[in-house]
């Protein structure tokens, strides 16, 4: 059920190292790539398909051909931040074969003609940024990186920047300017990176796990690769899932197996005697899903059609045993915390959709504040500068959707027994 | 200067104004004598530095090397920093208070991030998080803190100890784990998530706490 291309050789002692990288096949990728020009390893890259894999989907080979061509000071960034609630495929990534996305970055930044490179990393994941500043040594002094690769004329730096602790730091603009050594703010779009990026020249923005599937599309071939998955989401995606599943963890699927093959066939579903009650099929901005969408097929397309998104394929199980009160109001509670406060939508909205969900939860609530917290949701989509108070108010407002009856029950619940509370006292 | 140019550039200009005002961060208050900088430290911050076609681009790092020899962004601290890039106390101090895990106020030497986002609270994490700070108690050594999602969901309930990885916790592991923290064991030697093999899931299976999220008092 799974199919291994990114995790092939995943658990293979001493990946990290540049010897046994190489032995498993590592950099013959790159010495193809630096055999084609720029523009036949674009090629490759849009008739694999691939799209991004850090939430928005949108197509790789298409970004890169976006950048201006010609000598101006390009450059690529590889967004690390990894802080999508329930995400944690690039960790593992980076953990267990730094060179993958190294290899990765450098071709991609050959296809771009980038001769700079980053690689933002969350402040929190101080073990693998360690771990791919040895790799990175080592590809340096293998003349990997740097000046006149394996004799190619392309050039690059590489740099691993340690973030510290924002997930607003994920979102590209905000990452750029956190870059930049500024608070994490996210930019007016447009313009966009691939014109005005870092230091206001172009710059490519891809995942970890987007970057990292471009040594094996280069070394089996666009068509070839697209020749996985479905006619819209090509390939294999790392699924990182979590919550109420017997065998939590990463597992690289064909993109468009259902959805019950990895939360019930690799991941054991719920412990014994609980049923599914909601799923969030892509991190915690994910709107839901029910048990009734699990013959799904996960893909990119399918996901959207059943009014959710593959985002960053990361899989949040939720068994009947849980109110699903508990669950907005933790959900309601990060992207509250982690608001930058620039736009009034999102950080006030954010900021009532928390206050309103507690008044239920503690039973001062009428049932006219669920109205209000539908519509303050409505009200947040589509109105804010970057997409943080849309992933709150989506998952938050297909919970109310979809479990109005629940919050209503639990509303008068708690009501009668604070007013209980109140007649005794 | 076509019309939209001209929109973005307002536009951004108006941003940063707006964002200069919102910014209200106590500015360290020591006199106007440039402070003295450990050489270590300074070297660090100019190696940083050096690394960027922007010098400005190493303030996360200059800071956060600050942070691990004066233990917090102490006004001190961030003078020194100041000092090296050549930017005033005053923006550094707005950009510390951006960031999580840049710290403002004075902590204990040991962080203990134990995260209470949403899937490791489906297992049991906010009863976790509440016996690891009551375990803590006052002991000035550690910085217990509840934590957004870690990336670790797989070994829920989890915590990092300084930067290292453990879980799936309970609650009966907190004694053992503040234990290895004060004597310089490694920390849950067992439970590390560095040694956990991605092809073997079954690594995390455990079973479930009775009531998974429990509210913990603020
Ligand atoms: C609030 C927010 C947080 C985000 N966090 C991440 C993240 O942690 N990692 C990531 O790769 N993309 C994240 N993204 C998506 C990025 O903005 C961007 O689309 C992505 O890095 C592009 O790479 P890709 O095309 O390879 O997916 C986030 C977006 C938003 C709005
Ligand atoms: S939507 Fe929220 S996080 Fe995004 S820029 Fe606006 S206030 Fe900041
Ligand atoms: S929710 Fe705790 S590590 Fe992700």
């Amino acid at each position: 059920m799974t199919k291994a291309l990114l995790f092939k050789d995943i658990d293979e002692p001493g990946l990290t190292t540049l010897e046994v990288y190489k032995r498993r096949g590592g950099y013959e990728s790159l010495r193809k790539a630096l055999a084609m020009t720029p523009e036949q390893v674009l090629v490759e890259l849009e008739a694999s398909g691939l799209r991004g894999r850090g939430g928005a989907g949108f197509a790789m080979g298409k970004k890169v051909s976006f950048l201006p061509k010609g000598a101006i000071d390009k450059y690529l960034v590889c967004n690390a931040d990894e802080s999508e609630p329930g995400t944690f495929k690039d960790r593992e990534l980076m953990q267990k074969s730094p060179h993958t996305l190294i290899e990765g970055i450098i071709i991609a930044s050959y296809a771009a003609g980038a001769n700079r490179s980053f690689i933002y990393i969350r402040g929190e994941y101080s073990r693998q940024a360690d771990i791919l500043d040895v790799a990175l040594s080592e590809a340096r002094e293998a003349g990997l990186v740097g000046e006149d690769i394996l004799g190619s004329g392309h050039s690059l730096s590489l740099i691993v920047h340690r973030g510290a602790g924002a997930y607003i730091c994920g979102e590209e603009t905000g990452l750029l300017d956190s870059l930049e050594g500024k608070r994490g703010n996210p930019r007016l779009k447009p313009p966009f990176p691939a014109n005005q990026g870092l230091y206001q020249g172009p710059t490519l923005i891809n995942n970890v796990e987007t970057l990292a599937t471009v040594p094996t599309i280069i070394g089996m071939g666009g068509a070839e690769y697209a020749k996985l998955g479905t006619e819209t989401s090509k390939g294999t995606k790392l699924v990182s899932i979590s919550g109420h599943v017997q065998r939590p963890g990463n597992y690289e699927i064909e993109l468009g197996i259902p959805a019950r093959e990895i939360i019930y066939g690799l991941a054991g579903g719920p412990p014994e005697g609980r049923q599914v009650k909601c799923w969030f099929p892509g991190g915690s901005s994910s709107p839901v899903l029910l048990a009734d969408d699990l013959d799904l097929p996960y893909d990119f397309d399918s996901m959207a059609k059943a009014g959710s998104m593959l985002g960053s394929g990361a899989i949040i199980v939720v068994d009947d045993s849980t109110p699903i009160i508990d669950v907005a109001l933790k959900v309601a509670r990060f992207y509250r915390h982690e608001s930058c406060g620039k736009c009034t939508p999102c950080r006030e909205g954010t900021n009532w959709t928390v206050k309103l969900l507690e008044r239920i939860d503690r039973g001062d609530a009428t049932p006219m504040d669920i109205e209000i917290i539908a519509s303050e949701c409505e009200n947040i989509i589509g109105n804010c500068l970057c997409v943080l108070g849309d992933a709150m108010a989506m998952p938050i407002g297909s919970m109310i959707v979809k479990f109005r009856e629940e919050f209503e029950a639990h509303l008068e619940a708690t009501r009668a027994r604070s007013d209980l509370g109140a007649i005794h006292a | 200067m076509s019309d939209r140019v001209h929109q973005q550039i307002h536009a951004r200009a108006r941003e940063e104004s707006l964002l200069n005002a919102r910014v209200c961060v106590r500015t360290p208050k020591t006199n106007a004598i440039p402070p003295e900088v450990p050489p270590e430290l300074r070297e660090e911050i100019e190696r940083h530095m050096a690394l960027y076609p922007d010098t400005r681009s190493a303030a996360l790092p200059a800071l956060a090397a600050a942070q691990r020899l004066h233990g917090w962004c102490s006004p001190e601290a961030i003078e020194q920093v100041a000092t090296v890039m050549g930017l005033t106390p005053a923006y550094l101090a707005a950009v510390a208070s951006f960031y999580d895990m840049l710290e403002t106020e004075s902590i204990g030497r040991h962080d203990v991030y134990v995260c209470t986002n949403i899937s490791c609270s489906l297992r049991g994490a906010d009863r976790l998080y509440e016996a690891v700070r009551d375990a803590a108690g006052d002991d000035p050594d550690f910085n217990v803190r509840p934590f957004e999602c870690l990336g670790a969901c797989d070994i829920a309930p989890m915590a990092s100890v300084d930067g290292v990885y453990v879980g799936p916790l309970t609650p009966d592991d907190v004694p053992r784990l503040l234990d290895d923290i004060r004597t310089g064991r490694p920390v849950l030697a067992d439970k590390q998530l560095a040694t956990r093999l991605v092809a073997d899931p079954n690594a995390n299976s455990q079973a479930f706490p009775a009531h998974p999220i429990e509210e913990s008092a603020p």
